[in-house]
């Protein structure tokens, strides 16, 4: 990011919320980057940046839609970059019908069921192309690792001119050609004059000698439509060549020390590590089929045998034989949404009985506070393991529905075991951070007295019920009774050995561990417990601790922790040289052909096969990465090109569109469908939604709402809120209010307000700032509350949680809330005690209408 | 102190002698200042680390006295964070180390109003116990409307894995995976 010429930060509070990796935003502007923080807040980011723009909560896709408008209105595009390695191109097939024609929906839309078939967004002679990170199975509603396999073969048909009407380049032009820089002023609320200097310091800042890059965190992720923010980024990344070269690139800055870790080896539903699917119901029934499924016959996906048999062999080692399909059928199978909401809802319904909550504390870092809490109290059981007594662990007698009577103790039948953490201190492992980074941490000390690592927790805990099913002759006991948990352990507690998990994540084949995914085999004969991570114990060495200092080092630092995929520190760096392999300047080289040794060279390892050279043509009948041509640097698509339209991957359209978050004071001025078309809706008691614009009732909830970060407390309070200094720099809950609202709602600085939504409402210490200012959209002006979320009543900083006014409103991709664009009302003075909430939360309801199921 | 030392030590002399005239530096050290060492200097080991909060990942060096943790530094060789932290990863001390970090395994009963004290290994035997009835008592192995393969539990859901190490995620997906249970999920969803 140092390398960056220009640095577009939105939905994201990068100085405040990242402030170390800042530093490096400020190496850039020091070398004299121009800085752009579009934020609804002026923040320290703003006051470390060239130019602030405050937007609108939720209408980021209009102003990034502007930006791509400008770009192709202007000709501004890297022409050679978009034409050799985007499919800007490829042609569409001819049923494919944008938003443009069907007024916000796109072709393929069922309204019953609020689902899209993508059958009519493909490639134009081809059934599906495979996206890198996701196939979304409309039956889940939820991204998979990957594409199905029905990718025609051959490959599709382009215009290399980009005239024909058909090609993805000049449906681009079409669909974004009314987001104009009056049409942002109209939504966001920025002045045209404002939303031009934006555009053209990118485009000024991109091309062959400069380059931009963008930078987000949840402000763009928690919506309806967020998969859709970072689709516009991208397609803005691609148009200016921004994408695998220095400098460039959309960094993701993420707020825990290894949820990037837990999404590649992932304790998520829907796949299973290193991005494979797990294995759909009314989808293939065994090995063959899987890999028939999901392999790609072009690119690293075509690798899939490989990836999966070496982690069965991996899991159920032995047992694993290519008789009987190494084990796949030990896999249990997926049919619908279990994601975290979903089985929320299913806890409230009494349908789970059983839940673990291990680090996370969903009372207060979840929507809906009050729907947790429900879910909870509906339990057989919970087990919760943290380092204090969070929210999560106390609900059954310390929550908002205690106190209002909603809920009694003594009717509460959940069984809970609050188990004591270690701290990173206290044992040995590996974070991956926000830049796919593996770094190991060591053992200090040993825990005190009761308290655990995870990895002693689950280790035990497996090898107890592994005891206690011993003698089980039940067919469903035989995947845990042949399940590998033989790790050694040490110490007087008998911890396990994190190394001997890293060494299995890594692989192993016949003459030890392996040295990456490229020695996986499918034959059996090697064992990977997550592909992406193989080589993270390549030389039986713990490649995740290596520490050589930086300043013996080049910039990229390769002998620091270990990044995945293979070591490399950035992704689809191909793309940092011309077709012909030659850096596109001597300013932004990065990884070049090599002539004389027949490589890929250059400050990083090359994210291409490393002898293909850039002439490279496939032959008749090549497969996996041989299929792609030498100049193609996206190995992972089965085209080769970064996608500015894609065909398959998301399940809610090809492109992205403006639509107004599920709960705004504003109508769409783009389109007759107002918000995302398939977001999903659970409306239930307890999780009614504020009427939208221009409905009936909408006038009681004026407000737009959003949530953040603040520097001295890290999410739901667990590591912050306990802590005696961190309290005394942010000693209460908040809310921040323009000058403007504070006088028309008569809120004095520093003293009380209250929050409402059809969820809850809150009370908060107000604090009046011009930093929140009020914007004109659509000809009125439009105030924004700003609510930092980590307050909980427990702690030494207790205070009411903001996420309990967030309703569950999903975004249908990857099953994320919005919580960071809604409507609310505001009052001043404290909220009302005991059964008084609920009345005063009834009586909001009554006054919007808010009484029957619907949306 | 010898005379010589005595006279040398006199402030104004330091204040000339140091470059420091108006004795806002060096000179105005005392004697006691003058002696003390941080915490650092004594530590039995310095062990490298990893800051727990965000996902920038800076390094950290954990200082350990006696099997104590008694200070958390940056580490100045990290190529991501040269050394520095910020407010949370400074108060890294106080997260390992703060009074309110409970020790001991707590249990609440069906019902029960109040916390109740549970050995460990008795805390680790009975939600064995209750993983294996849940998914006795809730094992699906087809959807036979359907005739369709399941092989699973819905019976149970864990949430959890953004703080944790990968190692500890390993071991979750696969045991929870190998159970059949797939209500699992964590922080990256929300």
């Amino acid at each position: 990011m140092q390398n960056a010429d220009c640095i577009l930060i939105q939905g994201s509070n990068m100085a405040e919320c990242h402030p170390v990796g800042f530093q490096w935003v400020m190496e850039a502007k020091a070398r004299g980057a121009t800085v752009i923080h579009v934020d609804p807040r002026f923040t320290r980011t703003s006051a470390l940046a060239d130019v602030h723009v405050p937007i609108r909560a939720g209408s980021d896709i209009a102003f990034l839609g502007g930006i791509v408008n400008h770009i192709l209105a202007n000709g501004r595009e890297f022409r050679e970059y978009v034409a050799a390695y985007t499919n800007a191109s490829t042609l569409v097939g001819d049923d494919f019908a944008d938003t443009e024609d069907l007024d916000g929906v796109f072709s393929g839309f069922d309204p019953d069921t609020r689902t899209y078939d993508p059958a009519t967004w493909q490639y134009a002679g081809m059934a599906a192309a495979t996206a890198a990170a996701g196939h979304r199975e409309q039956a889940m509603g939820e991204a998979h690792g990957h594409g199905s396999k029905h990718q025609g073969a051959g490959r599709p048909d382009t215009d290399p001119s980009l005239q024909d009407p058909r090609c993805v380049f000049q449906i681009l032009k079409r669909h974004f050609s009314r987001y104009t820089p009056e049409m942002v002023e109209e939504i966001c609320g920025v002045p045209p004059e404002l939303f031009t200097r934006v555009a053209e310091a990118l485009c000024a800042n991109s091309g062959r000698e400069r380059t931009s890059a963008f930078v987000y965190s949840v402000g763009w992720t928690q919506h309806t439509v967020g998969v859709q923010y970072i689709r516009t980024a991208s397609i803005i990344q691609l148009l200016l060549g921004n994408i695998g070269r220095p400098g460039g690139g959309i960094l993701a800055l993420r707020g825990h020390a290894s949820i990037q870790g837990s999404t590649d080896i992932p304790t998520l539903f829907n796949i299973l590590p290193g991005y494979l699917p797990m294995v759909p119901a009314r989808g293939p029934t065994d090995l063959a089929g899987y890999i028939d499924a999901y392999n790609a016959p072009a690119g690293f996906w075509g690798h899939m045998d490989s990836y999966l048999v070496s982690m069965l062999k991996a899991w159920w080692g032995d047992a694993a034989t290519a008789d009987n399909d190494y084990c796949f059928d030990y896999l249990p199978r997926i049919d619908a949404d279990h994601s975290h909401y979903r089985s929320t809802l299913d806890m409230a319904d009494g349908n789970v009985k059983g839940f673990f909550v291990v680090g996370e504390n969903p009372v207060v870092g979840s929507a809906n506070g009050r729907l947790q809490c429900q879910a909870l109290a509906n339990l057989d059981w919970l087990v919760v393991r943290d380092l204090v007594e969070i929210e999560t662990a106390a609900f059954w007698y310390d929550s908002p529905e205690i106190d209002s009577g909603e809920a009694r103790t003594a009717d509460i039948g959940t069984e809970v075991f609050f188990l004591p953490a270690a701290a990173h201190t206290e044992k040995d492992g590996s974070f991956t951070n926000t830049q796919r980074l593996l770094q190991w941490h060591h053992a200090a000390v040993e825990p005190p007295d009761d308290c655990r690592s995870d990895l002693w927790f689950y280790f035990h805990l497996g090898r107890i019920i592994k005891d206690k099913l011993a003698a089980s002759t039940e067919a469903r006991d035989r995947p845990v009774l042949d399940l590998t948990w033989d790790y050694p352990t040490h110490g007087p507690l008998a911890e396990p050995d994190a190394e001997a998990v890293l060494r299995e994540i890594s692989g192993w084949g016949p003459d030890g561990a392996v040295d990456g995914y490229t020695d996986l085999r499918a034959d059996g004969s090697t064992a990977c417990g997550c592909w992406i991570y193989s080589g993270s114990y390549a030389g039986e060495t713990n490649q995740a601790a290596r520490r050589r200092p930086g300043s013996e080092q080049s910039w990229v630092a390769p002998e620091w922790g270990w990044a995945w995929p293979a070591n490399r520190r950035m992704l689809y760096n191909r793309a940092s040289a011309d077709p012909e392999g030659r850096p596109w300047s001597t300013r932004k080289a990065y990884v070049w052909w090599d002539e004389d040794s027949g490589r890929w060279s250059g400050e990083d390892v090359a994210d291409f096969a490393a002898t293909m050279r850039p002439d490279y043509r496939p032959p008749e009948g090549a497969s996996a990465e041989d299929a792609l041509r030498g100049d193609e640097p996206f190995v992972m698509q089965t085209d080769g090109r970064g996608w500015l339209f894609a065909p398959t991957g998301l399940v809610d359209g090809p492109l992205p569109a403006h639509y107004e978050p599920h709960e705004s004071p504003f109508t769409n001025s783009l389109y007759g469908q107002e918000s995302n078309p398939a977001r999903l809706v659970y409306s239930r008691r307890g999780n009614r939604s504020n009427p939208g614009g221009g409905r009936p009732g909408a006038d009681a909830f004026p407000y737009v709402i959003s949530t953040y970060r603040l520097t001295e407390h890290h999410t739901a309070g667990g590591m912050s809120r306990f802590l005696a200094y961190l309290c005394e720099l942010q000693p209460a809950m908040f809310c921040e209010v323009s000058p403007e609202l504070a006088a028309e709602r008569g809120l004095v600085n520093g003293g009380w307000a209250t929050v409402v939504t059809a969820r809850s409402a809150i009370e908060a210490r107000v604090l009046v700032t011009r930093r929140m200012p009020a914007l004109r959209v659509q000809g009125r002006i439009v105030h924004q509350v700003g609510l930092p979320y980590h307050w909980g009543r427990r702690g030494l900083s207790p205070g009411d949680s903001a996420n309990d006014l967030a309703g569950v409103v999903l975004d249908p991709n990857v099953h994320i809330q919005e919580s960071k664009a809604a409507s609310c009302d505001i009052r001043p003075g404290r909220r009302p005690q005991g059964p008084d909430l609920t009345r005063l939360v009834d009586e909001y309801l009554g006054r919007a209408g808010i009484t029957g199921e619907g949306p | 102190m010898s005379a010589a030392d005595r006279i040398a030590s006199w402030p104004v002399l330091r204040q000339l002698r140091n470059g420091d005239p108006l004795g806002l530096g060096p000179a105005a050290q005392s004697p006691r200042s003058a002696s003390l060492v941080p915490r650092t200097e004594s530590a039995d080991k310095v062990v490298d680390s990893i800051c727990p909060y965000c996902a920038v990942g800076c390094g950290q060096k954990v200082y350990v006295t006696d099997g104590r943790v008694t200070q958390i530094e940056g580490d100045p060789d990290s190529p991501i964070s040269r050394g520095r932290l910020c407010p949370k990863g400074s108060a890294s001390l106080s997260l390992v180390t703060n009074p309110g970090r409970e020790q001991k395994v707590k249990y609440r009963r069906p019902y029960g109003t109040e916390w109740e004290e549970l050995s460990l290994v008795e805390a680790m035997d009975r939600i064995a116990d209750r993983v294996i009835a849940t998914r006795a008592a809730t094992w699906q192995e087809r959807d036979h409307a359907e005739d369709l393969t399941l092989k699973r539990t819905l019976g149970f859901a864990s949430l959890g894995g953004a703080t944790l190490d990968n190692e500890e995620n390993y071991l979750m997906k696969k045991l929870y995976t190998a159970l059949g249970a797939v209500q699992v999920e964590n922080q990256a969803r929300i």
